[in-house]
């Protein structure tokens, strides 16, 4: 008899070559390119703020312009935060989230590679201002009226809205796929309180986005039809207001930042367990944090605007939900401490880049909790000090959870071991580097520096600060790039990494490393919340037809199963490859060019391809039950 | 009966078979619309309170400009037809859950024909009038009035495109009481456009009246 994994391979595999790299619908695929591409992201916006800190080295230098300086600040802010931050938690999420749920794929395999190419095309278009010479320069928040058609009369504020226009299609797509996917292809007895940490930090992330996102939308679009079409939102001639601006994006903004940070807490709550040798204490407020986190997110956006002179009731209830987030944050904190001190702590690079990220967090929340008091913020907003405490909460709260996932996962998505000794290195020339840049902007703002502002005379006091910004950046820069090595390293000659390196707890160690396309010979049933800890049988995948397993080796196909218990529903046939959801990217490309350039024509053409594209996309081919 | 005339599907597990099709919340498509409905019902609220935000920003008289307040007789024709397309659709989905092809399809085809009528009549028939007045270009109250019943008026075009799409299928027979959830998730989109507009018409036509 033909084994189940012969079967399985026989109708998932997708084939090699031009189709098969243009048409995967596979998470794992998707998955390692949001990585990537986002990581190459991280690498464009890290050289602009090593050319900023080049600037700001020493008093009166003229290594940029200042308006390259304008264009340099506001193009890193956008691309941490939009092309960096959440494509690569996504990727992780991808790649991940369907392998701790026991599941085959996403719930939409087709909208998956669509998120992908759109944020790829987004990337591209904006980046472009560079090579138009058009950079956006009006800062990652973009203030009107700076950012209006009269102080702004080039394409760069377009680049800047179109882009997050564009890339807003992409980030939506993946929300809603994550939340389907969590929502109803568990493996039949993940109820909802065994969903790992790290999925339940998905949701949140994902429901941000459903009602985060419009705001941006919103708020660009009605900017793109002041610019291109003169009507009136922001203008106070024409009855509009550009405070309306500052609303409607900070709405959209604070949440931004919590979109950032909850997967990343997600994250670290996957790897403590694991390095701790414990389940984790206090799960269910761990998880109810993450989401009262989402809820109180809402209600904190003003928190942005206390220097632009709002009534001082709404400041103060603002001032007070802000100080709120700290109950949930703090929760997280003290159920981490507590899960590592009452277990056997392995020190591992993951788990020193966990621990690295828990003092930098505590740092930049404290920090956080002083702009909840409305004079303190008053008094040093948009000066270094503000730069100092949203890197502390930025980098320390995403980019060192994501380092750990490097080396946590690593080995499952490569199928070989990263170094850890390189890893330690890399650890320790990021921490004590991240430090050196950041941790002296606080000094620097509280003696009165202002944020983007290209250069300063000698004698302020900001010398010293500044010069230690400008060297601990170079260090964190190196500390980087060793951990880039090792990953390559690691790719070419590592040490092979076998089903499960770290003897972890959670589903995506039960398969193989890479794991097959089909992620688990059968749908395995679960029954505790640390399957792999307390399941023997769920080892090397294949938890047997007798044990709970199914196989479901008919045909391209995962389970539905109902949300609250996992209980199984009907069996779904899933999308194959497809080259469609490309094609409609490169349409929509064409559609908003078109839009940029105020070329109608190439705009309607474009809309036309988008809508052929659908079609083409939709139309029904008889291979699954999506009627 | 075999499994397959059931339709169901075997699992591989000892004796058990599952539906091969799922429908409404057993489906990821249905899902997807719910979530998908949830984020524009976000995107219409923001709009709406921009709306606000920027009218009491306004002072007292609104509309400003000595801009009339707004012709309320066709609005509220159009209002009646747009929520009564809300029925034939309904039936239609109630139709294909029992197998009936007739009312699947000529439900779908009477609700687009009343959208299709109110479409025409905002585009052709109230926007040249209210254009003649005011333009988007005029101040800040043409440009909410046109975004925001433009935005919705372009709902309404996506949904009739989708609809006409589903009654293509319908009439090749691709729908029965296995497999509709196209049909389901069509439905629950127009009925979400029929109800933003009950707030785009309170806002925009109502309100400056009261």
């Amino acid at each position: 008899m033909v084994s189940y994994a012969e079967r399985l391979e026989a109708v998932w595999h997708e084939g090699t070559g031009l189709a098969g790299f243009v048409g995967t619908v596979d998470h794992k695929r998707i998955g390692l390119r949001y990585l990537y591409t986002g990581f190459v992201f991280f690498v464009i916006a890290g050289i602009e703020a090593g050319l900023l800190r080049m600037q700001l080295a020493a008093p009166d230098l003229e290594v940029l312009s200042p308006q390259a300086y304008n264009e340099l600040f506001s193009m890193h802010g956008v691309t941490m935060m939009f092309l960096f931050a959440t494509p690569v938690l996504s990727g992780f999420g991808n790649y991940f989230v369907p392998l701790m749920i026991g599941a085959r794929d996403m719930a939409f395999p087709r909208l998956n590679a669509f998120g992908y190419w759109v944020f790829l095309a987004a990337g591209v278009f904006l980046n472009s201002a560079f090579l138009a010479g058009q950079a956006p320069d009006a800062g990652w928040f973009n203030y009107l009226p700076l950012a209006n058609a009269e102080f702004t009369p080039s394409l760069a504020i377009d680049f800047y809205a179109l882009s997050l226009i564009f890339l807003g299609v992409s980030t939506t797509a993946g929300a809603i796929n994550f939340l389907v996917t969590i929502l109803k292809l568990r493996a039949p007895g993940m109820t909802l309180n065994r969903i790992p940490i790290f999925v339940w930090g998905e949701v949140a992330f994902a429901l941000t986005v459903v009602f985060a996102l419009p705001a941006l939308t919103v708020a660009a679009v009605l900017l793109e039809l002041e610019r291109k079409f003169g009507f009136h939102f922001y203008d106070i001639a024409g009855g509009g207001d550009p405070v309306l601006w500052q609303h409607l994006f900070w709405f959209f903004g604070h949440p931004e930042v919590y979109l950032i940070v909850l997967p990343a807490l997600g994250l670290v709550s996957a790897i403590i367990p694991t390095f701790s040798r414990r389940p984790m204490i206090g799960y269910t407020y761990i998880v109810l944090a993450e989401l009262a986190i989402f809820v109180i997110s809402f209600g904190v956006w003003v928190h942005h605007m206390f220097a632009v002179g709002l009534p001082t009731i709404a400041m103060g209830f603002i001032s007070a939900a802000s100080f709120l987030v700290v109950v949930p944050s703090g929760t997280q904190i003290f159920a981490w401490l507590a899960t590592m001190v009452s277990g056997r702590l392995v020190l591992s690079t993951a788990m020193w880049f966990v621990l690295g990220f828990l003092v930098l967090f505590v740092i930049g929340g404290l920090t956080g909790a002083m702009f909840s008091a409305v004079p303190f913020d008053q008094a040093t907003t948009d000066s270094y000090f503000v730069v100092a405490h949203f890197h502390y909460v930025l980098v320390g709260g995403a980019v060192f959870p994501m380092f750990a996932g490097l080396y946590h996962w690593g080995p499952k998505m490569l199928g070989r071991r990263l170094d850890e000794r390189l890893g330690k290195i890399s650890f320790w020339l990021m921490f004590v580097g991240f430090n050196l840049t950041f941790f002296p902007m606080h000094v620097a703002g509280l003696l009165g520096q202002p944020r983007r502002t290209y250069t300063y005379h000698a004698g302020l006091g900001w010398e010293l600060p500044n010069l230690l910004s400008t060297v601990g950046g170079a260090v964190f820069g190196i500390g980087i790039l060793v951990t880039f090595v090792n990953w390559f390293r690691a790719k070419s000659r590592g040490a092979p990494a076998g089903d499960d390196p770290w003897g972890g707890e959670t589903l995506e160690w039960a398969t193989s490393s890479p794991p097959p396309e089909y992620n688990f010979e059968t749908v395995p049933t679960i029954r505790s919340r640390e399957p792999m800890w307390f399941q023997p049988e769920l080892r090397g995948g294949a938890q047997s037809p007798e044990e709970g397993g199914r196989p479901l080796a008919d045909g391209h196909a995962t389970l539905s199963t109902t949300i609250g218990d996992a209980e199984p529903r009907a069996v779904v046939h899933m999308p194959h490859a497809s080259p469609w959801p490309l094609f409609l990217t490169l349409a929509m490309t064409v559609a908003f060019t078109g839009v940029l350039f105020s070329s109608w024509g190439v705009a309607v053409v474009g809309a036309i391809a988008s809508v052929a594209a659908t079609m083409g996309w939709l139309w029904p081919r008889g291979e699954t039950q999506e009627t | 009966m075999t499994v397959a005339e059931r339709d169901l599907e075997l699992t591989g597990r000892p004796d058990e078979a599952l539906p091969a099709h799922a429908n409404g919340p057993d489906s990821f498509a249905w899902w997807g619309m719910v979530w998908l409905i949830l984020t524009e019902a976000a995107l219409f609220a923001t709009l709406l309170v921009s709306y606000w935000y920027l009218r009491f920003r306004a002072g007292p008289t609104w509309p400003p400009d000595g801009i009339d307040k707004p012709e309320l007789a066709l609005p509220l024709v159009m209002s009646a037809i747009l929520w009564s397309s809300s029925l034939p659709v309904h039936l239609a989905d109630r139709a294909v859950r029992r197998g009936r092809q007739r009312g699947l399809r000529f439900g779908l085809l009477a609700g687009w024909i009343l959208g299709a009528t109110f479409l025409t009549l905002q585009f052709a028939v109230e926007y040249p009038q209210v254009l003649e007045e005011f333009t988007p270009r005029t101040n800040a109250y043409g440009s909410l009035f046109f975004t925001l019943t433009g935005l919705h008026g372009a709902h309404v075009l996506v949904g009739l495109g989708v609809s006409a799409w589903v009654q293509v299928r319908a009439w090749r027979g691709a729908f029965d009481e296995r497999r509709h959830v196209s049909v389901q998730n069509f439905t629950m989109y127009w009925h979400f456009v029929d109800v933003v507009w009950l707030f785009v018409l309170s806002t925009i036509y109502l309100a400056p009246h009261v």
